[in-house]
């Protein structure tokens, strides 16, 4: 069961592919971090899988109509915007858009989500704080949240632990694995490679607009990739404890 | 409406006036310009032909000047000290609403003004005469034009069997009262002034709303200017029209309401004959 | 929620208090009395040509402009995006006085609206064109000082150069605004663009709620942006467009209500939207009503009581957004 294909993806910036040929595919139960250098195109390759913006090649996402997709796929951009001094639970509410009827109020089900996602996001004490109010780790997390309650088999998350403490950053990255062993798959863009190879199920490698690695993180996070794609060289072992990877040198 | 006017008596009488005004006195000014729309027009009737060297460039507007016809005789001034300066008058008629700056630049350089003030009653109209004869060194005309004015007005202002109740309303519900030439013009014709009811005796702001609630019989609003403005939307509010017993007579004030002249007479007559087709029910 | 009943509630016993305030000194039953009675007396024609229309409109008015206010900084997500404050009343305004100026409303009287809805388009196309997606606090007032002062000078001069001789005194109504001696000719030219305008803002409430998460989780939450932002531009042309066709620019309003509501609503731009409307309402009401009881004789104008009341408010969350702007 494929969630999401991409066949020759590719977004131009003028002349110049900020996005080249990119096609995979996304199954059930898959939690992948999508890793690369900044300027590689991870924030363009996501937002035009989403039909954010106007790319060549095919996205099945992009070409469903608005509303399926976006009870599809849920997307948690970088910019961490909150225009309104709402209520943390009724910003995760918001999640709730696609799936209400025209004009309808929170229904049985849609209180179920936001109080899932709350849960999962170990947001209760801050509920009925103001959302604007908060630091910007906490914000991170109540928009995690809120992508959560949309209830998606697919979450598109733009670097959602930056900015996070190390506890909420690995407590987060457990939740995104969780989902992935109930069969719902998540996409996450990050730097920590550590946090990567420990929590991912798979690992989608970008360079310059083109994907160069896909598979398992000891598949793609080979020392010869490292070197090569971040210009580091890099410490992996699976341990007891599970794999641990630590970026050491920098080798250009 | 108004086409059932009986045609004036005044105005062939006025004419023949002006022609015996050639009589005149030695010492009478020979170079006269008038920089005032109602100083104009009583020189144009009191005056010796070539007496008058310019009149208001206002006189020749048909909307504003009840004598616009016959000012076309004559060429005519901005009203500014230096143009009038120019003209090489020996004496300049001026309204005491004229600049005063004006006025002053034009005494200090040596001429001769003479300042009339509005009228603000029918009675007001004959002492501008006298006035406008003395200063033309035409006393005698002056004299037989007021005699002719007070028998015609006396013929018009009969009293009535019945006084109807009357309004006169403007742009921006500006209203006239009893102790305005307007409103003496209604009060001669055989009208009351609702003003007076309003507590206005003379010009004010009478709200929509009061005017309503006053309820007079009649109407009577000013010219239909040119060109569109919000300010005299009040005068086609839908309510006005609302009252069945009020009738909207329109714009009828005009010309010949605004300066003390003889020819107030005419503005007295077509009241009147307003009035007395009230009365028939017409 | 009990916000809504209390809102209705102050609403419905402003519109009473407007029916009875005026300069005729009438008690209050005999007011009403003649009101529904209808009888063709001076003071049912008062009341039902005057008065009632004059309530109308100004419950009308203040029920578009907050709406509209509402809407605006939803949309671009400001508490400072105002209809009168970016230049759309002052293009309206200036549709408006082209329309009569010309001629062209008396020849066909849904000119009017239609002009001052023709320009009002234009003015908010040109703030999205230059505040962009998210209009940024000090390009969005600039963006309205320039449209402001393009149309009032544009306004002046039509007026200035009108053969009528009241047409200069105009000016001041149509940058202040005035419900005095409205009539229910004004009342129905306005309704019908009010109406749709109203029903395609109170449409934006899903998308606006979906944009506080910004525009591209917005996209992604299934609203389509181009089609919000449309209904936005005609819903916001057609309310302030009608509204200042017949009542001159009313600036403020769409400022201060939301701004006061706001927290009563929890920020939900979406509930902010009825709730903006019926303060607006309100709000307009009692500056009506005010003019009429501080100043009787002089015709107040109501933008000067809205200024009085919505500059100091306008200057404070300038003075909050500093940052912001800095």
């Amino acid at each position: 069961m494929s969630l999401m294909t991409l066949r020759d993806l590719t977004v131009r910036r003028g002349e110049c592919p900020v996005v080249d040929h990119v096609t995979l595919s996304v199954g059930g139960g898959e939690c992948i971090g999508l890793i690369g250098p900044n300027g590689a195109g991870k924030t363009t390759l996501l937002r035009a899988a989403l039909g954010l913006l106007p790319a060549s090649g095919e996205s099945t996402l992009a070409t469903l109509p608005a509303l399926e997709r976006a009870r599809a796929a849920a997307w948690m951009p970088q910019a961490r915007e909150i225009a309104w001094p709402v209520t943390v639970e009724r910003l995760i509410a918001l999640g709730r858009i696609p799936h209400l009827p025209r004009g309808a109020r929170l229904r049985e089900q849609d209180r179920a989500a936001v109080e899932a996602a709350i849960a999962r996001m170990g947001l209760d004490s801050y509920r009925a704080r103001t959302a604007t109010q908060l630091s910007g780790g906490e914000q991170a997390r109540v928009l995690i949240a809120r992508a959560l309650a949309q209830e998606t088999p697919l979450l598109l998350a733009d670097e959602p632990i930056a900015g996070l403490d190390p506890a909420h950053q690995i407590a987060t990255m457990e939740v995104f694995a969780a989902l992935a062993r109930e069969g719902r798959s998540v996409i996450v863009s990050l730097h920590d490679l550590g946090l990567a190879a420990r929590h991912c199920t798979r690992l989608l490698m970008m360079v310059r607009g083109q994907l160069t690695a896909d598979g398992p993180p000891g598949a793609v996070l080979t020392p010869q990739n490292v070197d090569r794609v971040f210009g580091v060289s890099a410490f992996y072992e699976d341990t007891a404890q599970g794999p641990v990877f630590q970026p050491m040198q920098v080798t250009r | 409406m108004w086409g059932c006017v009986r045609p004036s008596r005044i105005i062939p009488l006025l004419a023949a006036l002006v022609l015996t005004g050639a009589a005149a006195v030695a010492e009478a000014p020979q170079r006269v310009v008038s920089v005032n729309l109602c100083t104009d027009q009583l020189a144009l009737l009191l005056a010796a032909p070539g007496q008058i060297v310019s009149l208001s460039r206002l006189s020749q507007d048909a909307e504003s000047s009840s004598m616009a016809e016959a000012a076309r005789a004559y060429p005519t001034n901005g009203s500014g000290a230096e143009e009038v300066y120019l003209l090489n008058p020996d004496l300049v008629l001026a309204g005491t609403f004229t600049a005063p700056t004006t006025v002053q630049m034009l005494r200090d350089l040596g001429i001769r003004v003479e300042l009339f003030a509005p009228a603000r009653s029918l009675a007001d109209v004959p002492d501008r005469i006298a006035q406008m004869g003395a200063v033309l060194g035409h006393e005698a005309e002056a004299e037989a034009m007021i005699g002719a004015f007070r028998a015609e007005l006396a013929r018009l202002s009969t009293a009535p069997d019945r006084r109807p109740r009357a309004a006169l309303y403007y742009v921006n519900s500006y209203t006239l009262g009893d102790r305005t030439l307007a409103g003496d013009i209604l009060r001669a014709a055989g009208f009351d002034n609702v003003a007076a009811e309003a507590g206005l005796e003379q010009g004010g702001t009478l709200a929509l709303e009061h005017l309503i609630l006053l309820a007079p019989e009649v109407i009577v609003s000013g010219r239909d200017y040119p060109g569109q403005a919000r300010a005299e939307e009040v005068l086609s509010h839908p309510a006005l029209r609302a009252l069945p017993g009020t009738r909207v007579a329109g714009t009828l004030t005009d010309r010949d309401w605004i300066c003390g002249t003889p020819l107030v007479l005419a503005a007295v007559e077509k009241m009147r004959a307003l009035r007395l087709s009230l009365e028939t029910g017409e | 929620m009990r916000l809504a009943p209390g809102l209705v509630l102050l609403v419905a016993v402003l519109f009473v208090l407007s029916l009875l305030s005026g300069q005729a000194p009438v008690g209050a039953g005999q007011s009403l009395t003649a009101l529904i009675a209808g009888d063709g007396t001076p003071l049912a024609v008062v009341m039902r040509e005057i008065r009632l229309p004059r309530a109308l409109l100004a419950a009308m008015i203040g029920a578009v402009l907050g709406l509209s206010g509402a809407a605006m900084q939803g949309y671009l997500r400001n508490p400072l995006a105002e209809p009168g404050l970016i230049g759309v009343s002052g293009a309206s305004a200036l549709g408006a006085v082209l329309a009569i100026q010309t001629g062209l409303s008396l020849m066909f009287p849904l000119a009017l609206p239609l002009a001052a809805l023709g320009m009002a388009v234009l003015a908010v196309l040109l703030i999205l064109a230059l505040a962009g997606p998210r209009g940024a606090s000090i390009t969005l007032i600039l963006a309205g000082i320039a449209i402001s002062a393009l149309a009032g000078a544009l306004t002046s001069l039509v007026l200035n150069l009108s053969p009528n001789p009241f047409a200069a005194a105009d000016i001041v109504f149509w940058m202040m605004g005035s419900l005095a001696d409205r009539s229910f000719t004004h009342v129905w030219l306005a309704a019908p663009f009010m109406a749709v305008g109203a029903l395609l803002l109170a449409s934006l409430g899903r998308g606006l709620d979906a944009l506080t998460l910004g525009e591209d989780a917005a996209e992604a939450l299934g609203i389509g942006l181009s089609g919000l932002r449309l209904r936005l531009i005609l819903g916001t042309a057609a309310c302030v467009g009608a509204a200042t066709a017949v009542a001159g620019a009313i600036g403020f309003v769409g400022l201060v209500v939301p701004h006061l509501l706001r927290p009563a609503v929890g920020a939900r731009p979406s509930s902010l939207l009825w709730a903006s409307a019926l303060g607006g309402a309100a709000m307009v009401l009692a500056a009506d009503i005010a003019v009429r009881e501080l100043l009787p004789a002089r015709d107040l104008k109501l933008g000067v009581l809205m200024a009085l009341v919505g500059a100091p408010l306008f200057l404070h969350l300038i003075y909050k957004t500093r940052k912001e702007m800095a």
